[in-house]
This record gives structure tokens, sequence and C-alpha cells, in this order.
């Protein structure tokens, strides 16, 4: 291996890793909610504290246990959201690409914010 | 001369099938979601050193779509061709422009590949949330990268020049 290679491999592992902790700092904080939006339209923000099960259109059904939510079921071949690790206090995503539907964690719940308390169909 | 390159054209567009295959079998590579080894770059990474980039373009686009309907969906295909084509236009150009050994090379397409997928897959679902996953991506597509760089070198050397 050339000797520009490898400072270019550096380049980008440095570059990834100064992104990575910007990204980390940015992100630090109390996640209290869970966000939900399909297709890039809000279906939902749910506290994490109340232990629930939220059926997303007829996609997907999530659950938030312990504090924690997690894809319990989706209707797409791969599954991939099923396996993705849960979201809890420290914030984190779970996405269904085939169904466009994204979980992602929020800072600090306002209380306003619960719109989803009466067009939840549980 | 033109039929002993169609055939290894069509021989290597079968190898990478089947290596899409293998990793369809494994979807996950170190237990993070998304990142595969990219074994079906192997053949693509070595096409493009032996002939030129029109020739791994047509293997790897034999290669997306037959993987898409074999084992697939439209949505697995579309995320492939992005990834895949910007893994291409930048490993030609560093092929052609920076003078890198097919690790640099690799390396350079194993990056890009991951950045395309990212790109598609936050344009579709219109949520730019997962994108704080582009460091791990990146750092997997070079790990990936230089793996099949040096698979694909080692390859090179014991198959007689086409």
């Amino acid at each position: 291996m050339k000797k520009k290679e490898v400072l270019f491999i550096a380049g980008i592992l440095v570059f990834a890793l100064v992104l990575w902790g910007f990204l980390a700092i940015f992100r630090r904080g109390d996640y209290g909610t869970v966000r939900i939006t399909v297709n890039g339209e809000e279906y939902g923000t749910y506290s994490l504290a109340e232990n629930r099960k939220i059926f997303i259109n007829d996609t997907n059904v999530c659950e938030i246990k312990d504090g924690k939510v997690r894809m319990i079921e989706a209707d797409c071949p791969d599954h991939l959201c099923m396996k993705q690790p849960a979201v809890g206090s420290s914030g984190g995503t779970i996405v269904c690409l085939p169904n466009k539907v994204v979980i992602e964690g929020e800072k600090t719940a306002d209380p306003e914010t619960d719109s989803s308390a009466f067009d939840a169909v549980v | 001369m033109y039929q002993k390159k169609t055939a290894y054209l069509g021989v290597f567009a079968a190898v990478a099938i089947i290596f899409g295959y293998v990793e369809s079998l494994f979807p996950f590579f170190a237990g993070i979601p998304g990142i595969k080894l990219g074994l079906a770059n192997l053949a693509v990474l070595y096409i493009l050193e032996k002939y030129t980039w029109k020739e791994a373009a047509l293997v790897s686009a034999i290669r997306i779509v037959v993987i898409g309907f074999l084992f697939g969906n439209m949505f697995s295909i579309l995320y492939s061709l992005a990834g895949a084509a910007l893994s291409l236009a930048v490993m030609t150009l560093m092929k052609k422009r920076s003078g890198f050994s097919i690790l640099g090379v690799s390396v350079s397409g194993g990056v890009s590949h991951n950045i395309g997928q990212l790109i598609v897959a936050a344009l579709i679902v219109e949520n730019a949330a997962f994108l704080y996953y582009a460091p791990v991506l990146i750092i997997s597509g070079v790990i990936t990268g230089l793996l099949i760089g040096l698979l694909t070198r080692e390859v090179a050397k014991r198959i007689p020049d086409l």
C-alpha cells in the first residue's frame, strides 16, 4: 500500500471519528419521549414512561416497555427494524425503510406534545 | 477475444449473484444493521481492474437486478443501485486520477457505497434523523473495503490475464 493511500484511509477514519464525537455531544441529553414519523410526516409523540403498544397504521407495531421502545411487528419482508436496538433514555433511532417508519428519541418531554393521546388505535 | 470477454463477464456476473445470495443469508455483519461485507463487490472490483468501468457497471447492474428480483424487493434494488452507482463512479475516478492501488480504490468504493445508501434512505423516509449513523457506516466502509481489496488482489494474482 502506498503512503498516500495510508494517509487517505487515515484521513477518512479521523473524519468519521470527529464527526462521531460531534454527533455524540450534540445528541447528549435525557430522552423522555419518542416521536414516530411515517413518510416524513409526524404520526405521534409518546412518553417512554408509560408502557403501551402503538399500532403504526397497519404496517408496524412498536412497544414501550420499561422506558424503552422496540419494534415488535412489521409486515415487511426483512424485519430489520425489529432487530434494531431498543431506543431508551439515551436516544436513538429505529427505522423501517420499506414502510418509511422512523421512531426517534426526543429530548425532554413537553406535556403539550402528546398529540397522540386521541388518535392512537390501541 | 470478444467471445472470451463475454464469457468472463458472464462468469463474474454469476459469481457476483452467488455472493449476493450468500450475503442475503447473513443480513448482519458484526451485529450492526445495514452493514455487509459486500462480497459481490469483489467481482465488480476485479472487472474494473481488468477492463473498464463500462464492463464493471454492466456486471454490477445485472447482479443487482437479478438479486433484487430473487431475494429482495423494489426498495432493496433502489438502495443497491444508489450505492453501487456512487461507489463505481468514485472507484473509477480514484483508479484513474489518484494512482491508488486496488486497496485504496476498494476503500473509497466501500465508503462511498455506504454513503450513497444512507442518502437514499434519508430521502426515502424523508427524515434526516438517522444520518447520525454516518460515522459508523464510514468506518465500516473502510474496513469492508480493505478486506474486499485484499481479497480481490489475491484473487487477481491467481487468475490468468484475460
